[in-house]
C-alpha cells in the first residue's frame, strides 16, 4: 500500500499480486468529453439539446440549447386580433390546450373587466381538470419509459384517449381546441357530458390506485428515481419554479390555492406535496409522486363541478363575448396553475388598437428547465435522463 | 381607477411595499401606479437596479423571493426599450409588485438581476435576444431563441426580417 502514497495527481490502474497492489500506471489524465444529447433524442421529450461536459459517466456540465422550436409567438400575437390569439395559445403547450387557453382568456377578461357566466366559469374549469390529468398521464408515462418502463405508457394512453374524446366531443379538436373564448366558450358542452364525465371519473379512480403500483411498486423505477437530482426549497423559488416542480421540493404553493381564480375558491381539494415518508423531498421520485397525487386531486374538482354546475337552461356560451375586443389602455400580469407550473400572460394595450401591443408568455417549462445546469452537475449520464423528465417539458411551450 | 370603487387588497399590499422602497430610495424610484391589473413602480436611476433589487429580495418587511416574470418591451415613441419585473413573496409575506425600467433604445444597456435570482439569467438572455437589450454583469448573455447568427431583434417594432439565412429564403 506504501506505493500507493507515493502517487501523484490523476487516477492509477492496479493490480494484486500476490496480497501486493502493484501499480501498472500512474497520473492517467482523465479527459473531458463533449457529449451532444439532442435534438433528436427519445428522452428529451422534443427538439432540446443538451451538451453535456462528461468526465467518465460523471457529467461535470450540461449545457441547455433552446429554440428548434421557436416561432416567435409574441411577435405573432401584435399582428392579430385579440380573439385571434386563443389558438395560437394551444399551440404553446400543446399537451394542455384548455389551460393555456383559460389563462390567456382570463388575461384579457381582467383588461376588459368583463364579468363571467357562472356556467362558463365551471366548465372551463372541467374541461381544464380533464385537460390536467390527461396531462399528468403523458408526463407519467413516458416518465416510465426513459426509465425503461414499458406498460404504464400504454395504460397511461388508454386512459387518456378517453378524455381526448370527450375534449373532442365539446370542442370538435383532439389537442387543439380552441374552445375557451374571451368572454366565454365556443359552445356549450354536449347534453350528456356530465353523464359521460362522470362514468370517466368513476372509471378512472381505480385505474390511479393500479397505476401508482405500477410504478411505485417498481424497484427499478425507485432506484432510478430515488434521491436523484434533488432541489433545495429555497433554490427552486429562487429559479422561480412553480406548479409541481416547486411543490416537489415540498413548498406548498398552488395558484388555484394561492391567488385563486375563477371558482377554485369554492372547491374543496388538497395542494399536493411529499411528505417525505417513500421520497427524498426535492428529489425526481417526489416530482413524480406529486403528478401522480394530483390528477386524484382533479378528479375530486371535477366532481364537485359537476355536482355544482348551473343548469343549461337559457343559457347562451356566448353572451358575455364582447362584439368588438378593445381593452382600455393598461397592462396586465395574469396568471394560472397549469399542470407545468404557472402560465402568465402579460399584456399591454394601448386603449386604440384591437391588437394588443405587446403579449408575452411566461412560460412555466422554460423557467424550471433552466435549473437544469444546477440540477447536472456531478451526475451520471443515465441519471440526467431521469432528471430531465422529472421536469416534464413541452418544448413547444418552452421555444414559444 | 374608477370612482366608487373600492382599492383592492392586492393592490393596497404593493403600495404599501412601495412606500418601503420609496422610503429608502427616494427618487430613484418612480410614483407609484396603483391600477387594478398590474400595480408597478419605475426605477429611473437605472444605475442603482442591483442595489435595489438586493433591498427588494432581503428586507424584512419585502421578502421578494421570486422573481416570476421578466420581459422586454419597445417603446419606439420615446426611442425607448425597456424591462418589466413582476417580483413575488412567494409563501412568505404573499405581496406582488411590478418594476419597470427603461434605456435608450440603441445600445442600450441594464444591470443583470442574475446575481441575485438565478431565474433571471435565462429571462436576460430572452430579452436580449429578442429586444437587444444588453445586462451588464450577465455571465452568459447570448442568444437563447434565435439561432446566435439571426440579424437583429424580432420583437422590436421596426424589425425587419432579413432577406436569406445561410442561403435559405426567409420571408414567405
Amino acid at each position: 500500500m506504501q506505493e500507493l502514497d507515493t502517487v501523484g495527481q490523476g487516477s492509477v490502474r492496479v493490480t494484486r499480486k500476490s496480497d501486493k497492489l502493484v501499480i501498472l500506471e500512474k497520473d492517467l489524465a482523465t479527459e473531458q468529453m463533449v457529449l451532444a444529447m439532442g435534438p433528436q433524442h427519445p428522452s428529451t421529450h422534443g427538439v432540446l439539446k443538451l451538451e453535456c461536459l462528461t468526465d467518465g459517466e460523471v457529467i461535470t456540465e450540461a449545457i441547455p440549447c433552446l429554440g428548434y422550436l421557436h416561432r416567435c409567438f409574441e411577435k405573432c400575437c401584435e399582428n392579430v386580433d385579440y380573439p385571434a390569439i386563443v389558438p395560437y395559445t394551444d399551440r404553446l403547450d400543446y399537451l394542455s390546450g384548455m389551460n393555456s387557453e383559460f389563462a390567456y382568456a382570463m388575461a384579457v377578461e381582467k383588461l376588459l373587466d368583463l364579468e363571467i357566466p357562472r356556467r362558463v366559469e365551471f366548465i372551463r374549469v372541467l374541461v381544464a381538470e380533464l385537460n390536467r390529468i390527461a396531462s399528468h398521464l403523458v408526463a407519467i408515462g413516458t416518465y416510465g419509459i426513459d426509465l425503461g418502463a414499458f406498460t404504464p405508457f400504454l395504460f397511461c394512453f388508454r386512459d387518456r384517449e378517453i378524455i381526448l374524446g370527450l375534449l373532442e366531443w365539446a370542442s370538435g379538436a383532439r389537442m387543439l381546441y380552441n374552445y375557451i373564448w374571451i368572454g366565454g366558450l365556443a359552445n356549450d358542452v354536449p347534453t350528456d357530458f356530465s353523464k359521460r364525465v362522470r362514468e370517466f371519473v368513476n372509471y378512472f379512480r381505480p385505474k390511479t390506485v393500479e397505476l401508482q403500483n405500477l410504478l411505485t411498486g417498481n424497484e427499478i423505477f425507485l432506484k432510478r428515481t430515488y434521491g436523484i437530482g434533488i432541489m433545495p426549497a429555497e433554490v427552486a423559488i429562487n429559479y422561480g419554479w412553480s406548479g409541481p416542480m416547486l411543490r416537489g421540493s415540498g413548498v406548498k404553493w398552488d395558484l388555484r390555492r394561492n391567488d385563486p381564480y375563477s371558482i377554485y375558491p369554492e372547491l374543496d381539494f388538497n395542494v399536493a406535496v411529499p411528505d417525505g415518508k417513500n421520497s427524498v423531498i426535492g428529489d425526481c421520485l417526489s416530482r413524480h409522486l406529486v403528478r401522480a397525487l394530483e390528477m386524484e386531486e382533479s378528479l375530486k374538482i371535477i366532481e364537485q363541478c359537476l355536482d355544482k354546475m348551473p343548469s343549461s337552461e337559457g343559457f347562451n356560451s356566448r353572451s358575455a363575448i364582447p362584439k368588438r375586443i378593445r381593452p382600455k389602455a393598461g397592462e396586465v400580469y395574469s396568471r394560472a396553475e397549469n399542470p407545468r407550473g404557472e402560465l402568465g400572460f402579460y399584456i399591454e394595450s394601448d386603449g386604440k388598437s384591437t391588437k394588443p401591443v405587446r403579449c408575452k408568455a411566461r412560460s412555466s417549462c422554460f423557467v424550471n428547465l433552466s435549473a437544469m445546469k444546477d440540477l447536472s452537475k456531478g451526475q451520471l449520464i443515465p441519471d440526467l435522463v431521469a432528471i430531465i423528465g422529472s421536469i416534464d417539458i413541452v418544448l413547444g411551450e418552452v421555444d414559444r | 381607477m374608477e370612482e366608487g370603487k373600492a382599492v383592492s387588497q392586492s393592490v393596497q399590499e404593493s403600495a404599501a411595499a412601495y412606500r418601503v422602497i420609496q422610503e429608502q430610495f427616494g427618487a430613484a424610484v418612480s410614483a407609484f401606479d396603483a391600477n387594478e391589473t398590474m400595480p408597478f413602480f419605475e426605477v429611473v436611476a437605472t444605475g442603482r437596479w442591483v442595489e435595489i433589487a438586493l433591498f427588494m429580495r432581503d428586507h424584512a418587511k419585502l421578502k421578494f423571493n421570486s422573481m416570476a416574470c421578466l420581459t422586454g418591451a419597445d417603446y419606439p415613441a420615446e426611442n425607448k426599450v425597456g424591462i418589466i419585473c413582476n417580483f413575488e413573496s412567494l409563501a412568505l409575506l404573499g405581496h406582488k409588485v411590478a418594476v419597470k425600467l427603461k434605456c435608450d433604445r440603441t445600445g442600450g444597456s441594464l444591470p443583470s438581476l442574475s446575481c441575485l435570482w438565478h431565474t433571471a439569467n435565462w429571462h436576460e438572455r430572452e430579452v436580449f435576444d429578442l429586444f437587444g437589450i444588453t445586462f451588464t454583469g450577465h455571465p452568459d448573455l447570448r442568444r437563447i431563441l434565435c439561432p446566435d447568427d439571426w440579424e437583429g431583434h424580432p420583437l422590436l417594432k421596426d424589425y425587419k426580417v432579413q432577406q436569406s439565412y445561410h442561403g435559405i429564403k426567409v420571408p414567405y
